[in-house]
C-alpha cells in the first residue's frame, strides 16, 4: 500500500512549530518510515502539489496569502492547522487591536498600497480546516499522536476540558490560590499544564475549551488587584480572534 | 567567460570516519557551459522563512539581474507590544522566532532590566549564559546537519543520509537532543520558554538535573569530536569564493562573547551598546519586506564566522583545535564557511556550558525570588546578545507605568540581508560559466551558509521618516 503523502507549509509564524516535529529527533525518522514527505521547504528540496495531507503554521495576514493558502486546501484532502497561528490566530492577532489604518500610513507612508496587510487571521477564517494540532508551540508529542490517527484515518481527538484537569493531576498549587491570573479555567488541555508547571502561568495559547465559560471566566479574574486592562492583555495574548480579548 | 574555480575532489582518508560518500561532491569543477542562464528559486528550501533568488545571466555573460529577494509577510512585533506591562513584554517577542526565542526573551530582559533599573543575581547570569549555549547548540546542530550537509553530500535533505550514513546522523541527532533537554532543564523548554521573567526566574534546575546535565555535555563531546572530523573530511567540497566584508559582533576583554559585551567591528571602533543604532543603520529596498543595514561599507556581516573573525583568541581549547583541524583561520572571508565557524562555536559552547554547570553546582542552585525594581518609572534600555545567527538589539522605552512606549528590534538576519545580496553581486559572474543547475545549486547555498531566519527578520517595517501628520497609535523611533 503506498504510503500517504505529507507536505508542509507556512505563512506568518515563527516556524516553531516545524522546529518541535524537527525536535522529535530519533523518532522524527520512525515516522518518516511510514509517510512520504513530497514538501518540506525548512528540511528539504523539493516540491510536488500532489499529497494527502498538509500541515499549514502560520496565520494569514494578506490577501496573497488567501490565493496560496486556497491552493493548498485544494490540492489536500486533509489539511491540519500547525500551532496556535494557523488554528486560532495566535500571538499574530494582537496587531488587530491597533487601529490598521494608522499603523499602515505610519509605517509605509506613500507606499502603503504597495505592501497589502490586514487583520491577522486564523486558517480556519479562510478555508475549511480538518485538524488542529493546538500550541504555542505544539506539544511534539501531541504533533505524533494526532498525524498517527490521521494516518489510520481517523479524526484526531483533542481535549475538550481546560487545563485546570491536568494542572490538579501535576500536583500544581493553583495560581490564583498565589494570588495570580491564569487562563488554564478557559483553555484547552493536552499540555499537562507545561506553562504552570514551569513556574508561569497559562496564557491561552491552545485556544478556548469548548464550552468555555468566559462570563464565570471575569468573575473569578475580577477581583481586588486586577485591573481590566491586565485581564483583557491577559487574553489579548493568544486569544484575539476570539470576543473573549475585547 | 569566468573560469570555474578550480577546487580538489580528494578528502583525507585518515579523517573521514565514514566510508567514501557515494553522492557527487559539490566541488567537482563544472564544464564550461555557455547560453543564457535563468535562475529562479521561489522559496528558497532548507532556510527559516521565505526568500527568492532572481538571476539572469545574458549569453555573453554579462548579469542582467541579480536579487535576493525578501517576500515573507511582516507581523510587526514592535507594534505588538506598545502598551504592554513591562513582566509580558519577553513573552511576546518570544514569537518573532521558534528557534531562537531564547534569544529574543535574553535582549528582551536586558533591555527591560537596563530601562527599569532592574539589577539581576550573579546566578542568573550564570543560567541565562547557559540558556543562551543551549540554544546556541541546538540551533547550529540543525543548521549544520539538516540544512547544509545534504547540499555537501548531494542529496536534498538529510532522511536519505539517514539510510546512507545512518552512524552519522543518528550523533547528529544525540547531540540536538542533548541540546533540547539542555534547553528544558534551564528554561522550561526550547522554544518560547516559560521561566524567565524580569529579574531572574520562576523555576531552577536541581542539583541532579544540574548532573545529570554535566554528563550528558560530557557525552557529547564526543559527538562533536567525530562531526568535527566528518566535516573535516568534506570541508573541500565547500566552494571557494572569498570576499571581505565588514565583521560585526559583541566583544569582550575576557571571553568569547554572546551575552554581553562591547558592540565590535572588523572596520569600526567598538561601542557600548546603547549606540546600537550607529552601527546598525537599517534602510529599506523595494525587494524586501525586511530592512538591510549597512556601516562602514556597503553591507556587513554578522553570525559565527563575523564572532569568529573577530574573537577567535578567546576560544575555548577545544574548540580552537576544532578550527585548525577544519582548516577555518581568524580573518576568513568565505561566507561558506560560516558554517564551520558554526560548528567550531558548538565545541566553544559546550565546553563552557560544562564549567558553567560545575560552578553552578559548586555555588549550589539557591531558589530566589526575581528582583524587583525598586519603583517603577519612565526609562530607555537597550538589550543585545549573540544568537546563533548574529548580534541581536532590542530596544524599548518604557513610560512612567512600566508600559512599552516605543520599542525598536534588530535582528541578526537584517543586518545580513545586504551582504548576501553583495555576495551575490560578486559571486555570479565568477559562476557564469555554469550550467543553470549547478548555478542555481551555488547560489543556493550561499544563501543557505548565513543560516537567515527570515521570518526573524520582517517581524516589522519601517517608514523612512514620513511625517503623516496624523496621531499615531505607534511610534518607530527610526530617523533616517
Amino acid at each position: 500500500m503506498a504510503k500517504p503523502k505529507i507536505a508542509f507549509f507556512d505563512f506568518a509564524g515563527c516556524e516553531g512549530d516545524q522546529l518541535q516535529i524537527a525536535n522529535l529527533e530519533e523518532r522524527l525518522l520512525d515516522i518518516l518510515g511510514h509517510v512520504e514527505v513530497v514538501s518540506f521547504r525548512e528540511v528539504a528540496t523539493g516540491h510536488s502539489d500532489d499529497y494527502d495531507v498538509a500541515f499549514v503554521e502560520g496565520s494569514i495576514t494578506r490577501p496573497e496569502d488567501e490565493i496560496r493558502l486556497k491552493e493548498i486546501r485544494k490540492n489536500a484532502k486533509v489539511l491540519v492547522a500547525l500551532g496556535a497561528c494557523a488554528a486560532i490566530g495566535g500571538i499574530n492577532c494582537l496587531k488587530n487591536f491597533l487601529a490598521e489604518n494608522v499603523y499602515r500610513e505610519e509605517v509605509y507612508g506613500s507606499s502603503a498600497r504597495w505592501y497589502p496587510t490586514y487583520a491577522a487571521r486564523p486558517l480556519k477564517s479562510v478555508v475549511k480546516v480538518d485538524a488542529e494540532v493546538p500550541g504555542c508551540p505544539i506539544d511534539k508529542v501531541e504533533f505524533a499522536r494526532i498525524t498517527k490517527e490521521l494516518l489510520l484515518g481517523r479524526t484526531p481527538w483533542i481535549a475538550d476540558f481546560p487545563v485546570c484537569v491536568e494542572c490538579k493531576q501535576a500536583g500544581n498549587v493553583c495560581r490564583y490560590e498565589m494570588g495570580k491570573m491564569c487562563l488554564g479555567i478557559i483553555t484547552r488541555a493536552g499540555c499537562k499544564a507545561a506553562c504552570v508547571s514551569q513556574g508561569a502561568h497559562c496564557w491561552g495559547c491552545r485556544g478556548l475549551v469548548p464550552g468555555a465559560n468566559l462570563d464565570a471566566a471575569r468573575i473569578v479574574m475580577d477581583r481586588p488587584g486586577t485591573s481590566r486592562k491586565a485581564i483583557q492583555d491577559l487574553l489579548r495574548f493568544f486569544l484575539g480572534d476570539t470576543g473573549a480579548a475585547l | 567567460m569566468a573560469k570555474t574555480p578550480a577546487k580538489s575532489t580528494t578528502k583525507s582518508p585518515a579523517k573521514a570516519k565514514k566510508a567514501a560518500s557515494p553522492a557527487t561532491p559539490v566541488s567537482t569543477p563544472a564544464e564550461s557551459v555557455g547560453g543564457p542562464k535563468k535562475v529562479r528559486v521561489h522559496y528558497l528550501t532548507r532556510v527559516e522563512g521565505h526568500g527568492n533568488i532572481v538571476v539572469d545571466v545574458e549569453a555573453d555573460g554579462t548579469v542582467s539581474t541579480c536579487r535576493w529577494e525578501v517576500p515573507e509577510a511582516p507581523r510587526f512585533f514592535e507594534a505588538m507590544v506598545v502598551g504592554r506591562d513591562y513582566t509580558d513584554i519577553h513573552h511576546i517577542v518570544s514569537r518573532i522566532c521558534g528557534i531562537c526565542a531564547i534569544g529574543h526573551q535574553l535582549a528582551s530582559l536586558q533591555a527591560t532590566e537596563d530601562a527599569l533599573n532592574i539589577n539581576v543575581s550573579e546566578q542568573t547570569h550564570l543560567l541565562r549564559r547557559l540558556a543562551l549555549h543551549g540554544e546556541n547548540l541546538q540551533s547550529h546542530l540543525l543548521h549544520i546537519a539538516y540544512l547544509v550537509l545534504p547540499d555537501l553530500m548531494g542529496v536534498d535533505s538529510i532522511l536519505p543520509l539517514a539510510a546512507t550514513h545512518k552512524d552519522a546522523v543518528l550523533k547528529f541527532i544525540a547531540a540536538r537532543r542533548v541540546s533540547n533537554e539542555f534547553s528544558r532543564l534551564i528554561c522550561g523548554r526550547t522554544t518560547h520558554p516559560q521561566r524567565m521573567t524580569p529579574g531572574g526566574f520562576t523555576m531552577f534546575p536541581t542539583t541532579e538535573e544540574l548532573t545529570s546535565l554535566r554528563t550528558m555535555l560530557l557525552e557529547t563531546l564526543p559527538n562533536l569530536d567525530f562531526a568535527v572530523d566528518f566535516f573535516a573530511g568534506i570541508v573541500d567540497r565547500l566552494p571557494q569564493f572569498e570576499r571581505e566584508t565588514e565583521y560585526v559582533g559583541l566583544v569582550s576583554p575576557a571571553e568569547y562573547a554572546m551575552y554581553w559585551g562591547e558592540i565590535g567591528s572588523s572596520r569600526d571602533e567598538r561601542r557600548p551598546v546603547r549606540q546600537y543604532r550607529n552601527i546598525s543603520r537599517e534602510y529599506m529596498v523595494p525587494t524586501s519586506t525586511a530592512k538591510w543595514t549597512k556601516n562602514l561599507g556597503e553591507s556587513y556581516m554578522v553570525g559565527a564566522l563575523a564572532r569568529f573573525n573577530l574573537n577567535a583568541q578567546h576560544l575555548m581549547p577545544k574548540a580552537k583545535a576544532a578550527a585548525i583541524k577544519l582548516g577555518l583561520i581568524k580573518g576568513c572571508t568565505n561566507p561558506y564557511y560560516i558554517t564551520i565557524a558554526q560548528l567550531v562555536e558548538c565545541v566553544h559552547t559546550v565546553e563552557e556550558s560544562i564549567l558553567q554547570v560545575e560552578e553552578l553546582l559548586t555555588r549550589g542552585i539557591r531558589e530566589e525570588a526575581p528582583a524587583r525594581p525598586s519603583s517603577i518609572c519612565a526609562g530607555r534600555g537597550v538589550g543585545a546578545v549573540e544568537v546563533p545567527r548574529g548580534i541581536l538589539f532590542h530596544f524599548y522605552e518604557y513610560d512612567d507605568n512600566g508600559r512599552i512606549f516605543q520599542a525598536d528590534c534588530v535582528i541578526p538576519t537584517n543586518q545580513n540581508h545586504g551582504n548576501i545580496q553583495k555576495d551575490l553581486d560578486a559571486l555570479v559572474p565568477q559562476l557564469s560559466g555554469l550550467s543553470e543547475k549547478e548555478l542555481e545549486l551555488r547560489l543556493s547555498m550561499l544563501v543557505r551558509a548565513y543560516d537567515p531566519c527570515i521570518s526573524c527578520s520582517t517581524h516589522c517595517i519601517d517608514a523612512r521618516g514620513l511625517d503623516t501628520g496624523a496621531r499615531s497609535l505607534v511610534r518607530f523611533n527610526r530617523k533616517k
